[in-house]
């Protein structure tokens, strides 16, 4: 399937990025080129293959529901690009 | 006295405990080296104090009488991706820049434990995404190699950990930590003439590493000899409850039980590593590889891996998938860069931030990742591509009936130059056709230098192991590197 500017853009507005017009018309055939290439995955057939979950067979461990490492507003905050009275700050959301 | 800067981690561990130098004079000489290397582009953060600080506690411990740490007074580079406490970690891109975590990753907290300092934070790829270190915001590293006949091009020191492998090819560090998602540790050990290995998928902790695909990532050392990297990854492995996909497991005494006597085992040539257009170079290093093994005891066989050629393209599904879902934290919200013009709101903000602080290839990769999981593609792409993952790593327990290690070329080439490859995404892609299955599979995997190209640049050979078999692909490696007798250094221009 090919990949047109309008699918790059839209593509783009999930990811939250930004790109221009000329961004676009570039990208789509790169990418275009990339999910060709990838669509060879389609010969295998995998009609009986389960998809892999685990590289290496590991259980999840629970552990006690505690807090481990509380009280750290200052250290949390501290490499926001803003924040005030103790919260991140972002550009208003509701009117 | 010899320049202790030649020295590798055990030479200098011993040297410091023998009284033969002081951890002081050690850390001061890489400090100087360092410092004079800026043409590499090596290193993104210096931090001589960390390491001179480390060299003064060894000094005072040993003066007290103490028994050192294992690692007592050796400096190492530590590879961007860590995240280090106080000192700006940036996974090499712009969105990063000025971020300084309040915490230190397992595996460089394991290392600091066992005495060693830091000498700085070394250049990567961008995310970890590229193998020819040119993705970096920073700059390009330059690989201290060059080819012989006066071309004094700049050469690509390989990706991801490329500041990694130039600073130890180079001797301004006696080892490093690395990174693998798809070979960012064997391709530019390759390509640059030292030894690195990429551990079994959980051995390593990933608390602390910046993400980029949380079922491939594995950290693992970089050095110049196979027992400086089992000394280093017994002092980054173990169990870390705070990754839950760590392995419970005790670490093995990688170093002590090292040996290069391969009698009794069988190693595996895969036959569809024989890809079309394979370099000659490349071909007879491989049959020079296997003439080693057998000359070390092993008895080598022919196995198939069937599944090979569609690894490529199911990373190239997974990595971007997961990818595009690990750098949705970058936001300008939390930490790293904000864009924000007046008048403009948050979804704007998200946007605008990510596009000023992501490089090309991670918007790419980014790209493709939230289009493969996009809804109506997810299972035609992503289900697909872990069906295949299944098959190939099949494929590798397969071969294990057959054999114990398997042995291939690292990389289909030496070294290429910078700007090469950089306008073609596939063909850069294509340079971790041989590294990539054992990462989709989690297995073991090394390289270590197995000669020269005519071109005078260092080539590779890889060594595939089972899972939790690192003394196997260590022991293999070390046969290797004491029958390749590989002496060669880049002359210093820098």
């Amino acid at each position: 399937m090919s990949v047109d500017t309008a699918t790059v853009k839209k593509v783009a507005s999930l990811a939250r990025i930004a790109i221009s017009d000329s961004d676009a018309e570039r990208l789509a055939p790169e990418l275009n080129n990339i999910l060709g290439w990838i669509e060879q995955l389609g010969e295998v057939d995998t009609s009986s293959v389960e998809p892999m979950t685990a590289v290496i067979p590991n259980t999840l461990r629970l552990r006690e529901d505690v807090v481990t490492e509380g009280q750290q507003r200052d250290a949390v905050l501290q490499n926001a690009p803003q924040g005030e009275h103790g919260f991140f700050t972002v550009p208003k959301v509701v009117e | 006295m010899s320049d202790v800067t030649d020295l590798g981690i055990a030479q200098l561990r011993d040297g410091i405990r023998m009284g033969t130098f002081s951890a002081r004079e050690v850390a001061d000489a890489f400090v100087v080296k360092v410092s004079k290397a800026k043409a590499l582009n090596a290193f993104i953060v210096e931090t001589p104090d960390h390491a001179i600080a480390a060299a003064k506690e060894t000094d005072a411990a040993r003066a007290a009488g103490e028994t050192l740490k294992p690692l007592a007074g050796v400096p190492i580079g530590m590879k961007d991706l860590f995240a280090t406490k106080g000192v700006q970690t940036t996974a090499a891109s712009h969105i990063l820049q000025g971020f300084k975590p309040v915490y230190e990753s397992t595996v460089s907290q394991r290392l600091w434990d066992a005495g060693a300092g830091m000498l700085g934070k070394l250049n990567m790829d961008q995310f970890a995404m590229g193998s020819s270190n040119e993705t970096s915001y920073f700059g390009n590293v330059i690989s201290p190699w060059r080819r012989g006949g006066g071309d004094n091009a700049p050469l690509a020191p390989g990706g991801s950990s490329g500041g990694s492998s130039a600073a130890i090819a180079a001797r301004i560090v006696p080892g490093a930590t690395g990174t693998d998602t798809g070979g960012s540790i064997r391709q530019p050990a390759a390509f640059t003439g030292i030894s690195g290995i990429k551990p079994t998928y959980g051995r390593c902790s990933r608390w602390g590493v910046v993400a980029f695909a949380s079922s491939l990532d594995q950290a693992g050392p970089m050095a110049r000899s196979v027992q400086d990297c089992a000394i280093l990854l017994e002092n980054m492995a173990g169990f870390d409850p705070k990754d839950s996909t760590s392995l419970e497991l005790a670490v093995p005494k990688w170093e002590a039980n090292l040996s290069g006597n391969l009698r009794g085992k069988k190693i595996g040539i895969p036959k569809e590593y024989r890809v079309d257009g394979m370099p000659p170079e490349i071909e007879a290093l491989w049959q020079r590889g296997i003439d080693w093994v057998k000359d070390a005891g092993a008895e080598v066989v022919e196995v198939s891996l069937p599944h090979t050629k569609y690894a490529l393209p199911a990373y190239y599904i997974i990595a971007p998938a997961e990818a595009s879902s690990n750098l949705a934290r970058y936001d300008g919200v939390r930490y790293g860069l904000r864009e924000l013009a007046e008048g403009q709101n948050l979804q704007d903000m998200y946007a605008a931030t990510r596009a000023a602080g992501f490089g090309e290839e991670v918007k790419r990769r980014i790209l493709i990742g939230t289009y493969v999981l996009s809804a109506g593609f997810y299972d035609a792409y992503y289900t697909q591509a872990q069906k295949v993952r299944t098959l190939i790593a099949q494929d590798f327990e397969n071969a294990w009936a057959y054999c114990d290690l398997l042995l291939t070329p690292t990389a289909p080439s030496a070294a290429f130059a910078l700007g090469e490859k950089s306008a073609d995404p596939l063909a850069m892609y294509l340079n971790d056709v041989f590294t990539v299955p054992s990462s989709l599979a989690g297995l073991p995997a090394m390289s270590v230098p197995g000669g020269l190209d005519k071109g005078g640049l260092p080539l590779g050979l890889q060594i595939i192991g089972k899972p939790l078999d690192e003394q196997g692909v260590l022991d293999a490696g070390l046969a290797i590197e004491q029958r390749a007798g590989f002496t060669a250094r880049p002359e210093s221009w820098w």
